[in-house]
């Protein structure tokens, strides 16, 4: 990844550098604490870590509208959080309690939000693909004008129900923005070691589909690029592909040692691309916040995170009878279409 | 030298058609590749062309004609200067020389509309017109009944739209319902599989046709993990509202690949309803309720059965519950559990017992997730024993399972071990005898059951 080019003024308000700065380092702060969790032994069983990302979700969700569906793969603690919803439901499930999102049930990798219009947390890698699209086909269906973004890491943009997906949404001009998060490592393979073609975004072009890479250490870049994908999916133009370039700083999840990258290559990143501190630069420097009050911010957004981590080891484990329930729909949950 | 064309066997499946019309007429010369009729099969209209050089000496059949089984002759092609009428008239001849048909493929069925004539549908009000209905038609019915009632509904597949349906079992609904509502898929069922679980989460009710099950092997991951889990890992939240549906089984002479029984298989899953329905009228009333249920239905059809016919209620809105199973046969001796195509063995082997004076009570599952397993504990209590019949592999079979729930809830009650009869342990074969030896047979549940009742 090219070092950032020299800052540009950028057209942007205080308020929405303060929006992105707090939305990102909320997501940094509980995925910290949820790696504290997990060593406490409160957390259990896989566990991946957003940090590093937290621009690309914070930069998309900031170009969506009300009433847009996201998905998403079992990395997925940023869109939630990203999205609204309420990190005590979130970290609460990952300890596995009653006031998890999923009263438990479902874990790290597969929470849902109805009401936030998140529809996972899926823990098979590429599957989450035709089900974004086949949330997009629902609005079009359902004749609305919503935009589903379906996220997926590099690893998974070698499935091939990815293709068969981008063939249907593209056949069909369905409204979904396929989002590759591109972290550079799938699992411990890197890009390079498991694909010959330099950028996967312009697979598409194999679909007809459009798009286009994007800096996603630069929360603005992203959101300037989703306001452009958004767009084209709510003209009724079909898909588009944004190959967001990323790093995770932590392992693939909380049992991976990742030898396969160096340290170096790994705080060289931190150093001189965090999105984070890029932010932060750009507050201090365009005069928008002191030291102080970023210092303010940051600890609101501990106490939001700390509070979250209280509720999660507080809540009560689900009721044994839970075990038999959720299995049956009587009704729809869902009710009738949204 | 005369040559003979004889009605040609255009699927699998086919043991007659219809001779819709002829396309060449007395006289014309035809040369191989040229059109010369239109046959109609149970599945689609067919153009049929000559294979040989010559001229159309004799046309036997009239164009018009139904029912012309596989292998009747239907014209006599001749050479320049030859006479038809010289050749001995081979319509009236019998299929003699003819290779064996279908009919001795499990594909034979008997060919009079199956009435359930022993015990009367419970659920269908005394008075009600019955109307001879082929399974494909009740299937048809269904479906375009439930997109009538509900908006939400669609039917999403390979060929279910311009093509009328691989198995014709979508016929007419493109004309109905529209290309918003009737959707070819490209041969992607991974794909097409996980966008309809989407569209499901999204708020539509998707039907799903599989052109057979055999290829949703390649769809299964949405199937469990997407479908089948998300509302207990969503805590209740996200439902999935949708219907996986396509013939199961074996159908003939399609060999490995395309013969084999999954509903043992998705049996296994919670999360999932799976339905196998015998009748035409359980075909409709049970889709009918799979298409309302606000959870993932694995419906499991058969195409055999797809031209069977049986009486099917006229009633407006005609639903059959999951979870019940129907006594098609009262009886004392041993109880005989089956369902879909299995049916067919265990309501013949009852036709033969019955002559031996054995008297065979036989219960059809109707759904095998939810089982309505009281039913046939109720009916082990009577009989004291059971014989299962299924066409699927016998390791981990739906008799199985009903084994040993008999054996946990009416060990007392038994005189003899329950017998499961399935199909072999083997890949399907494609030649017709080993087929027809690797299939459950009429004479296995017989001899099943003189085993359970030491005859």
């Amino acid at each position: 990844m090219a070092a950032r080019k020299t800052t540009k003024k950028p057209n942007v308000s205080k308020e929405e550098l303060l929006h992105h700065y707090r939305e990102m380092l909320l997501i940094r702060r509980f995925e910290e604490k949820a790696g504290q969790l997990y060593g406490m032994g409160l957390i259990g069983g896989f566990c991946h870590l957003y940090i590093g990302q937290e621009a690309v979700v914070v930069g998309l969700e900031a170009a969506a509208s009300e009433g847009d569906k996201r998905v998403t793969s079992y990395r997925d603690h940023g869109h939630m959080l990203a999205c609204g919803m309420d990190p005590k439901g979130v970290m609460a499930e990952l300890t596995g309690r009653e006031g998890g999102y999923s009263k438990g049930k479902g874990g790290s990798m597969h929470m849902f939000s109805k009401e936030k219009h998140f529809y996972g947390g899926h823990g098979i890698v590429g599957a989450q693909v035709p089900i974004g699209a086949g949330l997009a086909f629902a609005d079009k269906y359902l004749g609305n004008d919503r935009v589903t973004f379906a996220y997926f890491g590099d690893g998974a943009a070698n499935q091939g129900q990815v293709y068969e997906t981008y063939n249907m949404a593209e056949l069909w001009d369905l409204p979904v923005i396929f989002v590759i998060e591109n972290n550079q490592y799938a699992m411990g393979t890197s890009v390079q070691r498991s694909t010959k073609s330099p950028s996967l975004w312009e697979r598409g072009a194999a679909y007809g589909i459009p798009g286009e890479e994007v800096d996603g250490m630069d929360v603005l870049a992203v959101k300037a690029a989703g306001e452009k994908a958004v767009a084209h999916c709510r003209a009724g133009k079909g898909p588009y592909i944004l190959e967001v370039k990323t790093y995770r700083y932590r392992g693939h999840s909380m049992s991976d040692p990742a030898k396969y990258r160096t340290r170096e290559e790994v705080q060289k990143m931190r150093e001189e691309r965090d999105a984070i501190e890029h932010v932060r630069d750009m507050l201090l420097t365009g005069k928008h916040a002191t030291e102080d009050d970023l210092k303010a911010i940051d600890k609101e957004i501990k106490e939001i995170v700390n509070e979250s981590a209280e509720f999660a080891k507080e809540s009560p484990e689900p009721a044994l009878d839970e075990l038999y329930t959720d299995i049956y729909a009587d009704v729809l949950p869902q009710g009738s279409a949204a | 030298m005369a040559t003979e064309i004889l009605m040609p066997a255009l699927s699998p499946t086919m043991e007659e058609g219809t001779l819709a019309k002829w396309l060449v007429k007395e006289g014309d010369t035809v040369s191989s590749g040229d059109i010369m009729a239109e046959i109609e099969t149970d599945k689609a209209t067919m153009e049929f062309e000559a294979v040989d050089e010559g001229i159309v000496g004799k046309i036997l059949i009239a164009e018009g004609t139904e029912g012309v089984k596989v292998n009747t002759p239907i014209a006599v092609l001749v050479e320049e200067g030859e006479d038809a009428d010289a050749i001995p008239a081979p319509a009236a001849a019998p299929q003699a020389e003819a290779e064996p048909a279908p009919e001795e493929a499990p594909a034979s069925a008997p060919a009079a509309s199956v009435a359930s004539e022993d015990v009367a549908e419970p659920d269908i009000p005394e008075g009600t017109e019955m109307v001879s209905t082929t399974v494909r038609e009740a299937l048809r019915d269904a479906m375009a009944e439930e997109m009538r009632r509900d908006e939400l509904v669609f039917l999403m597949g390979e060929e279910v739209a311009e093509y009328q349906g691989a198995y014709k079992i979508s016929q007419g609904l493109l004309d109905e319902f529209g290309a918003r509502r009737v959707i070819d898929t490209p041969i992607t069922e991974h794909g097409f599989a996980g966008i309809a679980v989407g569209a499901a989460f999204g708020g539509t009710r998707p039907i799903v046709e599989f052109m057979t099950f055999n290829f949703a092997m390649q769809a299964i991951d949405q199937i469990i993990n997407s479908a089948a889990k998300t509302l207990y890992m969503s805590g209740g939240q996200m439902g999935c509202p949708i219907v996986f549906r396509g013939p199961n089984g074996a159908a003939a002479r399609v060999a490995a690949q395309h013969s084999q029984d999954y509903a043992a298989w998705y049996m296994q899953i919670p999360g999932l309803k799976v339905v196998m329905p015998y009748s035409a009228s359980d075909a409709k009333g049970l889709l009918k309720s799979a298409i309302r249920d606000p959870n993932p239905v694995i419906f499991l059809e058969n195409e055999i059965l797809y031209g069977r016919s049986f009486d099917v209620p006229k009633l407006d809105d005609y639903t059959v519950p999951f979870g019940k199973a129907r006594i098609w046969r009262e009886g004392s001796d041993v109880t005989i559990v089956s369902f879909g195509i299995g049916m067919q063995y265990a309501l013949e082997a009852a036709d033969e017992l019955a002559k031996d004076g054995i008297s065979a009570e036989v219960i059809d599952l109707r759904t095998i997730r939810p089982m309505d397993t009281a039913t046939v504990l109720k009916s082990i209590q009577k009989t004291n024993r059971c014989v299962t019949v299924e066409e699927g592999f016998p390791q981990g079979s739906v008799g199985n399972y009903i084994s040993s729930v008999i054996m946990q809830e009416a060990f007392d009650y038994l005189d003899a071990p329950v017998i499961n009869c399935t199909g072999k342990d083997v890949p399907m074969p494609y030649a017709a005898n080993l087929e027809k030896l690797a299939l459950v047979t009429t004479k296995e549940v017989i001899d099943a059951v003189k085993s359970v009742t030491y005859r």
